[in-house]
């Protein structure tokens, strides 16, 4: 039945060749909306990000509840209370769950295949959404091998730091 | 829940890339029908509910505005409802709480998608603010890391969840070649599945949903008002929804809170204390195979961590204990504003047992659910054929 199916756009969309609705005699009218916006950031998330500058992760702590949330948070989704305590976070944690990303998509920072994961960094009560890497994706097979053995990761830092989340290249396998 | 309520007619488009149409007169395709299939008109109507996902999936915002006409909501009052891929169930249980609340007697609930005029995926990468998360692609990254949470939080081998991912694929497809109304409708074979191209490792081709064009209407009734109007209406039995925080790393996705939470209240309301011995039929929103395992264990329809061993005994399958999406699901049919409206329809379709070739044998009482946001929101809807 594969050949049914067309792909195009690489591996973005699926559509059946066959399919039976009339062949386009209808115009469609293309119209494009770009729109620019400026998000403001707030004292957390800034000083979240300058640290990412100079190398660092910061969590925020919950006086109330204990936990640690990375990226930092102005405050505990679950107690509402303000997270003032700064806390550097170790660059070393563990991966709770991961997946092969092959297809490409409207804004995407990388070029697939690569890995996007979600990272436990150790004191933290959270994981963080980053990519995992620092070795050779291109086989989904020896990839699912070797991300059986993989436990702990640690935070590579991009050479370029712009104050953003891509700060932190990806985290490499220890 | 206050007053009872029941659906007294639904109505589909068919599904699929709808170039032939504007999206206005998509939407009227699926209104025509249901007034159709109600045997009222829009005067007897109190009040429309709307949802899409995003408008700018089609490039404009407030597409209501563009489709009153459609709607037939012009001189009636309309509510937008919208959380994502749970929009549907969204739509329907604001037209369940404005009757239940004896604000209105019937309601229009209409939901739709016309994925093909935009891009679909790019309108999902502006559902997460782009700052503070790296880029998460669309869907299938969301979902595919949280169905391997789940495999790796219960120690699930990778082949036994591939083998029941691909049973799901296969009925589900099954399910949408006796569906007149499904978008993809083609035959599979598990092999077929297990070998597709690779989209979000472990989750393949056939793993994942299409991009459709299509629209669902369903109108909702007081127990008065169906009485008077509809021969054989279909009783909405229980209803729940819940959200979660924003960041995915918050919680634990693989134990879904949310959807635990939605279907227990839901099943509080229904009477119903063993789901998959009392439930009839469930039509599971399954974008993405693997999540549909995932869904099945926290719908309470199997124990935790064991949904691989149900689905290839075949406890969802045609046949089995409780067939699962005989419609062919989502993973055939996915205008996403519409499908989880769409569940509704097809339940009430099947208690009513007006389902067709699709048709599960003297289903009396069916589940419908909808997920949405990135692993945010859960909504159920059960529907029952007696009241």
């Amino acid at each position: 039945m594969a050949e049914k199916y067309k792909l195009i756009k690489d591996l973005v969309r699926m559509e059946i060749v066959d399919f039976t609705f009339p062949k386009k005699e209808y115009r469609t009218g293309r119209h494009d909306t770009v729109l620019p916006y400026n998000w403001a950031l707030g004292p957390t998330w800034t000083r979240f990000f300058d640290g990412l500058k100079e190398g660092k992760i910061f969590g925020t702590r919950c006086k109330k509840c204990n936990k640690v949330l990375v990226p930092a948070r102005t405050f505990c989704p679950s107690c509402y209370e303000d997270m003032e305590e700064w806390i550097e976070l170790p660059q070393e944690g563990s991966v709770e769950t991961w997946c092969l990303v092959n297809y490409k998509y409207y804004g995407q920072v990388k070029k697939p295949p690569y890995i996007i994961g979600q990272i436990r960094l150790d004191k933290a009560n959270c994981s963080l959404t980053h990519f995992i890497g620092g070795f050779d994706l291109s086989d989904p097979d020896k990839v699912r091998r070797k991300m059986k053995t993989v436990s702990r990761v640690k935070a590579v830092w991009s050479k370029e730091k712009h104050g953003d989340i891509y700060d932190i290249a990806y985290f490499k396998p220890i | 829940m206050g007053r009872a309520v029941a659906v007294i007619g639904t109505g589909q488009t068919k599904h699929g890339r709808r170039d032939d149409l504007s999206y206005p007169d998509l939407v009227r395709e699926a209104v025509k029908k249901v007034f159709e299939d109600a045997g009222i008109t829009p005067k007897d109507v109190d009040g429309v509910v709307y949802g899409s996902m995003p408008s700018m999936m089609e490039g404009m915002a407030y597409n209501h505005f563009y489709f009153a006409d459609a709607l037939r909501v012009v001189g009636k009052p309309l509510l937008r409802t919208e959380t994502c891929g749970s929009t549907g169930q969204s739509v329907a249980h604001t037209a369940i709480h404005w009757i239940a609340s004896g604000m209105a007697d019937v309601v229009l609930a209409v939901a739709s998608e016309k994925e093909h005029e935009g891009d679909a995926q790019a309108t999902m990468m502006t559902i997460l603010e782009p700052f503070l998360m790296v880029t998460i692609g669309g869907a299938p990254v969301a979902f595919s890391l949280q169905s391997r949470e789940w495999m790796g939080y219960y120690h699930i081998d990778d082949d036994k969840a591939r083998e029941a991912a691909s049973i799901v694929s296969v009925d589900s497809h099954d399910g949408g070649l006796k569906n007149p109304l499904a978008h993809i409708r083609v035959k599979l074979t598990k092999e077929d599945v297990s070998k597709a191209p690779i989209i979000t490792y472990p989750v393949r081709l056939y793993d994942v949903c299409p991009t459709s064009d299509g629209a669902c209407a369903v109108i909702f009734a007081s127990e008065e008002k169906a009485k008077k109007i509809c021969k054989k209406p279909a009783w909405v039995k229980g209803i729940g929804f819940r959200g979660e925080e924003y960041f995915i790393g918050d919680s634990n996705k693989a134990v879904w809170q949310s959807t635990i939470e939605a279907s227990k209240e839901a099943y509080k309301e229904a009477g119903i204390t063993n789901p998959l011995k009392e439930l009839d039929v469930a039509e599971v929103y399954n974008p993405f195979s693997y999540q549909e395992l995932m869904f099945l264990e926290c719908l309470g329809l199997c124990p935790p961590g064991e949904a691989p061993d149900y689905v290839i005994k075949g406890t969802f399958s045609p046949g089995g204990e409780l067939p699962c999406d005989p419609s062919g699901g989502v993973l055939c049919t996915n205008p996403i504003g519409a499908a989880g409206l769409i569940r509704v329809a097809e339940a009430a379709l099947q208690v009513t047992g007006k389902a067709g070739e699709h048709q599960v044998e003297e289903a009396k009482l069916a589940l419908s659910h909808a997920m949405g946001g990135a692993e945010q929101f859960n909504g159920i809807t059960i529907l029952g054929s007696e009241l």
